[in-house]
């Protein structure tokens, strides 16, 4: 009698153990998250954090384990990031890079060996159009939709003259082509400057000379607060409206560039503000679990995490089911805190594209407030090249 | 364009290159004494730069204050700076230039993770001073920043002091003394340790002054310094290893030619070349104009403009 207790309990005990036994579902995030731009890739994780801890540590009901590592913004190191993830953890799902030049060198390999990537962030042309992949998703953005929404809106607003600024590297070629590719009007000047340059009074003058009717500028990180703040104590802001996408007004950015940037129009997809259910209740959970505001980056990663959610409940967890598991990311079957979601032919959003006014938040504070529907289910330029196999 | 309006772009664009020059200026005098005097690399120069921005912003964000900050940041860079000297690299002055390259890099990762560990990822907002946050109509049509105005100001004030301290007070001539033969001002009787932890913390609090008038107009945030670190070596170079007097020169020179290259070599190549090409060529040029012109003077005079060991 004794002896059958014992194994019965021995028998209870091991119970849990061998139903448990299914091995949580391994996600590798490779991200930024030192050197300057460091907090994008925070931003990314806390929001894909998020999604995971309101389940109670699974996605879609499937238990998950997410192995995060810092690139550290350089893609060679991404790199070899990404093939520890696949050949040592062997890892059927990533997601995480933040740039663009991170991501071309990362991502064609990483698809080639039938690796599922979502990107909640980088988006850049080339893995839209031409080489774009079937294990490839974006779930943010591509790269020129949120300077397409300000080249519309300019355009739109009766602006005839406006002067370009970019730093002279690709994305930011891509950025100002974007913008032109739907405001038609006179083009005052297009500058490239120095990448990491940080004193614009050169260009300041020279814009002033140049009496444009508007700005518009793609300056990464640094280098746009110190334009804006530089702009506006020249006494410009007064008189010339800016404009860019929503790099450059994040809310974690508008901290650091204070008043200048107050009143500042900038396109993006996402806003803390959107009356969407599911954003609301992001956006509560969000500054509960962080406490500060999220930014458009969070919420990339939250929807990146949810997207994959979607996507492991439909093959219960079996991520060797690769084919079913595309199609159902493809499906994009979950609720995204932009409201209305789908994917394009070539597996980025379909969404919908705001502008955005940089106001105070009443608390001392600068935040982002909702202004105009430019685009409804826009998409982008790059699907008719995207031939997928 | 009108001539009038070229002109007054044209003067514009010089008052810019000033202020960029003063500013370098700031930060070369600083590093040229240390190089000339104790022969030591030292890279992370532009850290105290940077400590003199955070503790600046901090203590102005703090007390409301602009000068408190200004109060604050100056001993509080010069402190570190001295610290480091006695801590690290009074060690270093014998050894090879490359342990010293080493060293000090390995500062500049150390400080840059210290910042983000103090303050975190966030670039801390400083804004201008409201008695300054004006323009100014120096020329009638160009209506110039007053803070701008404020930072030529301040490093025209700094080189006077420095000369009026090098030519004509004890310490200046000891230190003088030092950066051309140290074992002989050794042996004269000078204190070279004390002049060494002197020097380093005088080129420090120079450093963080041109840091705390930089965060205003520059984002404040980890790394900053380096941006800044590199010009700093090309104004030596042109400079002459060592000279106060060179290093001023050589950073007007090379916030001129930079600042005008930026501004003015697009239209230079837009009358032979199609915009958008000109523009593409123009950038690339521009930013390598002050490289260049190291590149001439160097051939012209391998020691610099105004070498301290003439």
């Amino acid at each position: 009698m004794k002896k059958l207790f014992m194994l019965l309990v021995l028998f209870v005990l091991l119970l849990p153990s061998a139903t448990w036994a299914t091995k949580p579902v391994k996600i590798g995030m490779v991200t930024t998250l030192s050197t300057k731009a460091g907090y994008l890739g925070e931003e990314v994780r806390d929001g894909f954090k998020l999604a995971i801890a309101q389940e109670g540590g699974k996605l879609g009901g499937v238990p998950v384990e997410l192995l995060v590592e810092d690139d550290g913004r350089d893609p060679g190191k991404a790199k070899q990031i990404a093939d520890r993830f696949m050949k040592r953890d062997d890892v059927k799902i990533m997601t995480g890079l933040i740039f663009s030049n991170v991501a071309i060198a990362v991502i064609p390999k990483v698809v080639r060996s039938e690796v599922l990537y979502i990107s909640p962030n980088a988006g850049p042309s080339a893995l839209a159009g031409k080489g774009c992949n079937k294990n490839y998703f974006n779930v943010a953005y591509q790269n020129d939709n949120l300077d397409e929404v300000v080249g519309k809106y300019v355009n739109d607003a009766g602006f005839k003259n406006v002067y370009l600024l970019a730093p002279n590297y690709p994305a930011g070629k891509d950025h100002l082509a974007g913008f032109k590719r739907y405001y038609k009007g006179a083009i005052a000047g297009e500058v490239y400057t120095k990448l990491g340059q940080s004193d614009y009074a050169p260009e300041i003058a020279a814009l002033r000379a140049a009496k444009p009717d508007g700005v518009f500028f793609f300056l990464p990180g640094g280098m746009g607060i110190n334009f804006i703040k530089q702009f506006s104590q020249a006494g410009l802001n007064k008189t010339i409206p800016v404009f860019g996408p929503a790099f450059s007004f994040d809310e974690r950015l508008l901290g650091a560039v204070g008043a200048a940037a107050l009143g500042v129009k900038n396109g993006s997809q996402w806003t803390h503000d959107l009356d969407v259910p599911a954003n609301r209740q992001f956006v509560a959970a969000f500054r509960e679990a962080y406490g500060r505001t999220p930014t458009l980056y969070a919420s990339q990663g939250y929807d990146a995490a949810r997207l994959i959610g979607s996507a492991l409940k439909s093959v219960e967890g079996d991520v060797s089911k690769l084919d079913a598991l595309r199609a159902a990311l493809r499906k994009a079957d979950f609720e995204s805190v932009r409201g209305d979601f789908a994917f394009a032919a070539n597996q980025h959003p379909v969404q919908n594209l705001y502008i955005r006014e940089v106001v105070e938040d009443g608390a001392g504070g600068y935040t982002n407030k909702t202004l105009k529907t430019v685009f409804t289910a826009h998409s982008n330029a790059y699907v008719d090249a995207c031939k997928m196999d | 364009m009108p001539f009038y309006v070229l002109m007054l772009l044209i003067i514009e664009q010089i008052l810019n290159g000033l202020q960029l020059g003063v500013t370098l200026f700031l930060m070369s005098a600083g590093l040229t004494l240390i190089f000339g005097i104790m022969q030591v690399i030292n890279l992370a120069h532009g850290s105290f730069y940077m400590i003199g921005a955070y503790v600046g912003a901090t203590v102005t964000a703090r007390s409301g204050s602009f000068l408190l900050g200004l109060l604050a940041a100056l001993p509080a860079a010069a402190l570190v700076g001295m610290l480091v000297e006695a801590i690290v690299l009074r060690r270093l002055y014998k050894k090879d230039h490359v342990d010293q390259v080493l060293a000090t890099f390995g500062l500049i990762m150390f400080f840059n993770e210290l910042t983000r560990i103090i303050w975190g990822r966030q670039p801390l907002f400083m804004d201008v001073p409201a008695w300054l946050s004006g323009t100014v109509e120096i020329i009638p049509g160009i209506p110039y920043p007053s803070y701008r105005i404020a930072v030529i100001g301040v490093g025209l004030l700094v080189a006077l002091f420095l000369y009026l301290m090098f030519a004509h007070t004890r310490i200046g001539m000891q230190i003088r003394a030092g950066a051309s033969n140290r074992e002989m001002a050794g042996a004269l009787g000078i204190n070279i340790k004390l002049i060494y932890t002197l020097v380093f913390g005088l080129g420090t609090l120079l450093a963080g002054l041109a840091g705390m008038m930089a965060g205003p107009i520059l984002a404040v945030e980890a790394g900053m310094g380096e941006s800044i670190l590199i010009l700093t070596f090309v104004v030596i170079v042109i400079g002459g290893i060592g000279s106060v007097r060179g290093a001023f020169v050589g950073a007007l020179l090379v916030g001129m030619v930079d600042t005008l290259g930026r501004a003015f070599m697009p239209t230079f190549f837009r009358l032979f070349l199609p915009t958008a090409h000109a523009d593409g060529v123009a950038a690339s040029i521009a930013s390598m104009s002050i490289y260049i012109l190291m590149a001439i003077i160097l051939v012209w005079r391998p020691k610099g403009l105004l070498p301290a060991h003439a």
